[in-house]
């Protein structure tokens, strides 16, 4: 019998997912040292409901369960959708989506591998459209707050929706960067003058800058492990900056600048974290590169022209629906073949 | 774009296509080759080669000796047997062979008798021989592909005449963990080798010679530099990655050519030849010696893995014991390299031509893969592939059988060089999806191959029945319109001649009567051929009665009727024409009787042959 290759190397899917949680560990820090210590709150909330919804589905469907859970990818969408959601987001905001990423655009798709949507950017978008107003209410990072809370406060917040007795819901609370200057421009400010505002950091959000770079360094290390390619970053953050520097410098008080948008929203985590999802991503080296470039492009005319703050969601699932076509369309020249 | 991209881009982010898993080869390059002890019995499959089985010549019970002819090649493709050593053929039967199917196939059993006496051996002095005896001795010199494809090489040699080779390849890279054949055997023998190649060009007429090896076998390239000292040949280093030894990845990392899909590489100008092959032919020139013996690596879990020059025909067994035996927890044995061999059916298969390696196997030593898991599409495999095919596509078609769509995909690009199931996190066994899938299309191109050219007959076969039939009818219309044209002619002239027509119309009129009329006898006789057609054809069927004749009563009623009509016109006083006539019509209409009988017995006899041909 021809068994061979007997032999192989190669992480295992468990692996592959482990180290992609590793990297968002430093994301994941900064982003309670910046927002304070209830995103931790949020990630195990979500972490949960994801194994137990997975776990409900595969019985259900009749696949053995033990693996699948130790695949880790339920985890990934987990983490993945609970940083993304505003802090201090109430937990059934944070069960709801995780459910639906999970049973609907996960489990009922198939599973692993077979999902054709980033589970996490569905369970994001229903959020999005079904609670806009939740959704975008984000709590101020703890520098720019009136009052700060603590992190029992911020429990207490996530499952009460109560604050402690003196404190008000305006005072913990603040329009993103990217929702502001939307408001603003639109009340015919320039951009130098929305800048003025106490949210905006060096290049983006203030403190959100921050977290932005601690993906960052998440992502060079999934690169440097082999867990990603450079493709679908280089290309995603090629084109959102290319089409950002185009509008800037056709109108600088109308536009904002390349650096803003990266490192504002979800740019870098979707560069490293959402976009890389395999799955529901293209294989072919330059079906990645087409691929990224339009989730790029896409997130930046949904956040200058669509009715949301920001795009990455939207944009991730458009181009999802593209990948067939994309993948058909790029194969790479096989040894021996014309092109 | 993508060639300006890729100038561009830094050697760090090039692809690298292949693997490298850990090599293993120091184990069995401890210890020089060894020549193994006369085994008890030496079994000789009689397929050690690609192509057809060679003819026996030898009987059971008849003593041989060593390098004696046992089996002649049959056909072009095919290779000859000789006896390894001096002995007493004890059986011509089917024996276990090492392949992966683990069926039998014809084998001689020898004994040796223990003298090792040489047969007769003629040496050619290549330089000075015509190239057309070299090849022929060359066709019965058993030599075969010793890189494991075993094809004839009497045939990649005589190839010369047709193709014009320009370059030479020698295969050393050997790319495959464990084995270490080739690299002993250029270390101990590089002068041999060395003289080979130049054989090797000579035969072929190749403007050059390139020497292809890994750069993990500095020892065996520093032999073989120094044996080619003040030669017109060179040595490429290739890097030490997984299948560079494959002949077309071989030739475009040596030669910078890349052998089209649809093109063997000997229509490209080169020709690749391994090692060990070469050697080969050396030593059968310079002393006669057929093919009876090749090293062997016998590493994996053996006390002292070793390489060993082994007889054709010899146990494994015999093989693994002078490596001081397998471990106990030696589970089988793998023919080959553990990226592309397979499991031994049985420990007691003989060494041929093709077993470069063996491996004893432990479960410490290839751990059973865990259970395949979804693919993630993370398309490692298609970044590893070297021949730039998408695993994870070809997988799926694969799987869904949806073998058209994977055609599509250049599945029969696929080397089965395994490359996707090492780098796979999901342990998915991709390479048996693909041989799987490869060989449900060739069994379905087979059966459509075969319906096809049954259809193709049968149309082919009923158009013919058709088209004989139309002329048939055509050529009996003719012969009717003739005769009756002649017979009318002869009629009016005797009218003419009988008595002065009554009216200037008469001949006129009794002329297109008679054309009238010739028209319908041909039309009789056609509608007559149609009836017996038709007859025969029910009669095949065997639903018609026998009898055909009398089954003109109707027609000769018309006829009756047409000679009234013809009375009635006025020609009934010159009676004789008509009758004349009428004569030769009956003749005529037997004839036809006679002919659609023939043909009914033909069609019959053609549907029979048809018949027994669908049967078979």
């Amino acid at each position: 019998m021809n068994r061979s290759p007997y032999i192989s190397d190669a992480p295992s899917v468990s692996m592959i997912m482990l180290k992609v949680l590793l990297a968002l560990v430093p994301g994941i820090f900064a982003y309670a040292w910046i927002y304070g210590g209830g995103i931790l709150v949020t990630i195990a909330l979500a972490t949960l409901t994801a194994l137990a919804a997975e776990a409900a589905l595969l019985k259900i469907r009749q696949r053995p369960i033990k693996p699948h859970l130790m695949d880790l990818s339920a985890v990934v969408t987990a983490w993945l959708l609970a940083l993304a959601l505003p802090p201090l987001a109430p937990w059934w905001l944070i069960v709801v989506g995780t459910l639906f990423a999970i049973v609907i655009a996960k489990q009922l798709y198939g599973g692993l591998g077979y999902n054709p949507f980033n589970p996490a950017m569905v369970g994001y978008a229903v959020l999005l459209i079904s609670f806009p107003l939740i959704m975008t209410k984000w709590s101020a990072p703890l520098i720019l707050a009136q009052t700060k809370l603590s992190f029992l406060d911020q429990l207490y917040f996530i499952f009460n929706q109560v604050l402690p007795n003196d404190i008000k819901v305006d005072a913990i609370t603040s329009a993103t960067p990217l929702d502001y200057l939307k408001t603003h421009l639109k009340l015919n400010q320039t951009l130098s003058e929305i800048s003025q505002a106490p949210i905006f950091g060096v290049y983006g959000a203030k403190g959100g800058e921050v977290v932005t770079g601690a993906y960052l360094l998440g992502g060079l290390y999934l690169i440097q492990q082999r867990i990603i390619g450079w493709h679908l970053p280089t290309a995603f953050l090629g084109a959102l900056s290319a089409i950002a520097l185009v509008f800037y410098v056709a109108n600088p008080e109308h536009f904002a600048s390349p650096l803003f948008h990266l490192t504002s929203g979800a740019s870098l985590l979707c560069a490293f974290f959402i976009i890389t999802d395999p799955v529901s991503g293209p294989t072919t080296p330059r079906g990645k590169l087409y691929f990224a470039a339009g989730v790029g492009v896409l997130t930046y005319l949904i956040r200058v022209y669509g009715g949301y703050p920001d795009g990455v969601a939207f944009a991730v699932l458009i181009m999802n629906m593209c990948v067939p076509l994309i993948d058909a369309h790029t194969q790479p020249r096989v040894f021996g073949h014309e092109k | 774009m993508n060639a300006i991209l890729n100038f561009f881009k830094p050697d760090f982010l090039k692809q690298k296509r292949g693997v490298h898993p850990p090599e293993h080869k120091a184990e069995s390059t401890q210890l020089p080759i060894a020549k193994l002890a006369m085994p008890q019995k030496l079994v000789l499959p009689l397929r050690q080669h690609i192509g057809n089985m060679p003819k026996i010549l030898v009987s059971v019970g008849e003593h041989v000796l060593k390098g004696q002819l046992l089996a002649t090649p049959e056909c072009t493709v095919s290779a000859a047997i000789h006896a390894p050593t001096s002995g007493t053929i004890l059986s011509i039967a089917d024996e276990i062979i090492p392949h992966p199917s683990g069926l039998p196939d014809k084998c001689i059993t020898l004994i040796p008798d223990g003298k090792d006496q040489w047969a007769n051996l003629t040496m050619i002095d290549w330089r000075n021989a015509p190239k057309e005896a070299l090849i022929a001795s060359l066709c019965t010199s058993g030599i075969v592909g010793l890189g494991g494809a075993t094809f004839p090489t009497h045939i990649k040699l005589r190839s010369s005449g047709k193709s014009n080779i320009q370059t030479l390849v020698i295969n050393a890279a050997e790319c495959e963990p464990y084995i270490t054949c080739d690299d002993m055997l250029m270390r101990e023998h590089a002068e041999e080798i060395v003289q080979g190649i130049e054989i090797a060009q000579y035969l072929l007429g190749a403007e050059k010679s390139v020497i292809g090896i890994e750069d993990n076998k500095s020892i065996a390239q520093q032999a073989m530099q120094a044996a080619l000292t003040g030669k017109p040949i060179s040595i490429v280093t290739v890097p030490t990655l997984y299948p560079s030894g494959d002949a077309r990845q071989l030739i475009h990392l040596v030669s910078g050519i890349e052998i089209p899909h649809d093109k063997r590489a000997t229509e490209m100008g080169v020709q690749v030849f391994n090692v060990a092959t070469v050697r080969a032919l050396y030593r059968h020139f310079t002393f006669g010696e057929p093919a009876i013996n090749r090293v062997v690596t016998v590493t994996g879990n053996v006390a002292q893995p070793q390489n060993f020059e082994v007889l054709f025909g010899t146990p494994l067994t015999a093989l693994t014991q002078a490596t001081g035996g397998a471990k106990p927890d030696t589970t089988h044995y793998i023919m080959g390299g553990p990226m592309m061999g397979f499991d031994l059916p049985t420990p007691e298969v003989p060494i041929t031509k093709a077993t470069n390696c063996i491996i004893a196997a432990s479960p410490h030593l290839f751990a059973p893969p865990p259970p395949a898991m979804p693919c993630i599409r993370c398309a490692r495999c298609a970044e590893a592939c070297p021949i730039q095919l998408q695993p994870q596509e070809l997988y799926w078609f694969a799987k869904s059988d949806a073998f058209e769509k994977a055609r599509d995909y250049k599945l029969f690009d696929c080397i089965e060089c395994g490359v996707c199931t090492y780098v796979c996190p999901s342990n998915i066994p991709l390479v048996q999806y693909f041989r799987y899938a490869k060989s449900e299309v060739i069994a379905a191109d087979k059966a459509k191959e075969a319906a096809d050219l049954a259809r193709e007959r049968n149309e082919f076969r009923l158009a013919r029945i058709e088209r004989e039939k139309q002329e048939r009818a055509q050529k009996h219309a003719e012969r009717a319109l003739g005769t009756k044209a002649e017979a009318a002619k002869a009629a009016s002239a005797k009218t003419d001649a009988a008595n002065e027509a009554p009216t200037t119309e008469a001949p006129i009129n009794s002329a297109t009567d008679e054309a009238a009329k010739a028209a319908k006898q041909a039309a009789i006789a056609a509608a007559i051929e149609r009836a017996k057609a038709a007859k025969a054809a029910a009669d095949a069927t065997g639903l018609a009665p026998k009898n055909t004749a009398p089954a003109n009563p109707a027609v000769q009623q018309e006829i009756a009727e047409i000679d009234a009509r013809r009375k009635n016109v006025g020609l009934a006083n010159t009676n004789e024409a008509p009758m004349t006539a009428d004569a030769e019509k009956q003749a005529k209409i037997a004839a036809a009787i006679a002919r659609a009988k023939a043909a009914k017995a033909e069609a019959e006899a053609a549907k029979q042959a048809q018949n027994l041909e669908l049967k078979e």
